[in-house]
């Protein structure tokens, strides 16, 4: 078996008294590849956000690799140091629904810059940023402002510079709702290319074909709470009502 | 009078209302931000106080603001008052005044940049000051250019108000020469100045807007 690169125990977290996740335990192994699916508020952001470190949980603990972000401690959910938090946060990355690139950035430094922040020297980070963008397809793009890109184009654009930083776990928050449905193969074949490279990925989607060809293993989240679990081939043919009827209704 | 004499007098006082103009941007622009910051702190004094502040620099006419300032030595601490603080008085009052609207211009600028530039930012190992110094500020400073663009052409008729207290900027020159030659003339070529004052203005901010067109938000 090989080594776990995330785990997440008990993890619980409400707004204003709602319970968005109610104790969620999740382990991620050295190249899987995870795919959460479900309904729409039935917490698979809010999981994503609270293992990012955008969100601080309520309770239960969190660990990459032997290090611990959170931890639960009599009944409270304790955090590291700050310090401590922010080397934890180099072992992921995250891709967002909606890109967040940074408008007034070329192409290049949006991918270069986040590497001299954390220590890359000037020459190496742009090698790797352009090394990055030949292999997204993105070589021509590299001085053009984010505006002047389609949104694959950005979307790629910021698994590039995600991947800059040498991820151990990439994230990724429904990474082609936000484009055009023509737009969506460009990501996903990034994604699928990554996969094949067994890049450890945490993907939330709606894609559920995508999902079944490329995860080792799906999530089913509902009313916060990990209702189903396994391979495509266990998920896809469950005798979980409420599982084959979602899954079902993705079918056609 | 010919006018000849007339336009070297209003020139006289142009200088005055040229150097209101600049100090009052010099510690406004700057001090407008620190109030922003104030006006948004998590602290709830500190931002209600600040919020009072602005609501009254807002809120009561510029014209007072200067008259209070001005007076305020004698009547508070019964200093008497010297005509050299005249044009003290006139910077204090319009830095205080025009900081409270710009630090308005600058809380909804820092509020307009979405929230996942900074959680990006975050997740990209930014500290706190990098992500507003590097991702934030310059961002901020695109969408507030427009409304500063607004102030400042304010501010160059504002000035004209100090002769509230007495200073000898152009307006006031030119409502002297205009009493005792008993003629319109003064004020309108006075008027005609300040809109030569705002082509320029409006130009220079016009040519900052083009600057950061090369990308948008």
């Amino acid at each position: 078996m090989s080594e776990v690169l995330l785990e997440i125990s008990h993890m619980k977290k409400a707004f204003n008294g709602q319970e968005v996740l109610k104790d969620i335990s999740l382990s991620v192994s050295q190249g899987e590849v995870v795919s959460i699916i479900g309904p729409s508020g039935g917490g698979k952001s809010t999981l994503l956000r609270c293992a990012t470190m955008l969100e601080t949980m309520d309770g239960g603990s969190l660990r990459y690799l032997d290090r611990y972000a959170a931890r639960e401690e009599d009944g409270h959910c304790v955090y590291a140091s700050a310090q401590e938090l922010r080397e934890i946060g180099r072992m992921f990355g995250l891709v967002f629904q909606n890109f967040n690139l940074f408008p007034h950035y070329t192409v290049l430094k949006n991918i270069t810059e986040p590497q001299l922040l954390s220590g890359t020297e000037g020459a190496q980070a742009e090698k790797r940023a352009r090394d990055l963008l030949t292999d997204l397809g993105l070589s021509d793009k590299a001085d053009a402002y984010p505006f002047q890109l389609s949104g694959g184009q950005q979307q790629r654009v910021s698994i590039a510079r995600a991947l800059a930083l040498g991820p151990k776990i990439l994230f990724f928050d429904e990474p082609t709702s936000a484009l055009d449905p023509e737009l969506t193969g460009e990501v996903l074949r990034v994604i699928r290319q990554l996969a094949d490279e067994h890049m450890t990925m945490i993907i939330v989607t709606h894609e559920m074909q995508f999902a079944k060809e490329l995860s080792d293993r799906i999530i089913f989240l509902e009313h916060g709470c990990i209702e189903a679990e396994g391979t495509p081939e266990e998920l896809f043919s469950s005798g979980n009502a409420r599982v084959s009827d979602f899954v079902g209704r993705f079918r056609l | 009078m010919s006018i000849g004499v007339m336009f070297r007098e209003l020139m006289g006082g142009m200088g005055v209302t040229v150097s209101i103009f600049f100090l009052t941007l010099l510690f406004s622009l700057p001090l407008g931000l620190v109030v922003a910051f104030l006006r948004m702190s998590r602290l709830k004094p500190v931002s209600l106080i600040t919020g009072i502040y602005i609501s009254i620099m807002r809120g009561t006419p510029l014209m007072l603001q200067l008259i209070v300032i001005y007076f305020s030595p004698y009547y508070v601490f019964h200093v008497k008052i010297s005509s050299s603080f005249r044009f003290v008085a006139v910077i204090i009052a319009f830095a205080l005044n025009y900081a409270a609207y710009f630090a308005e211009i600058y809380r909804s600028g820092i509020q307009s940049v979405p929230r996942g530039q900074y959680e990006a930012a975050h997740v990209l190992g930014y500290d706190r000051r990098q992500t507003f110094a590097r991702i934030i500020l310059p961002q901020v400073l695109k969408r507030v250019l427009p409304p500063i663009t607004n102030e400042v052409i304010t501010l160059v008729k504002d000035t004209s108000l100090s002769f509230a207290i007495a200073t000898a900027e152009m307006f006031t020159i030119a409502k002297q020469i205009a009493a005792k030659e008993a003629s319109i003339m003064p004020l309108m070529a006075a008027g005609l100045f300040y809109y030569i004052f705002n082509l320029v203005v409006a130009w220079a901010c016009e040519r900052l807007e083009k600057h950061y067109s090369y990308y948008r938000i």
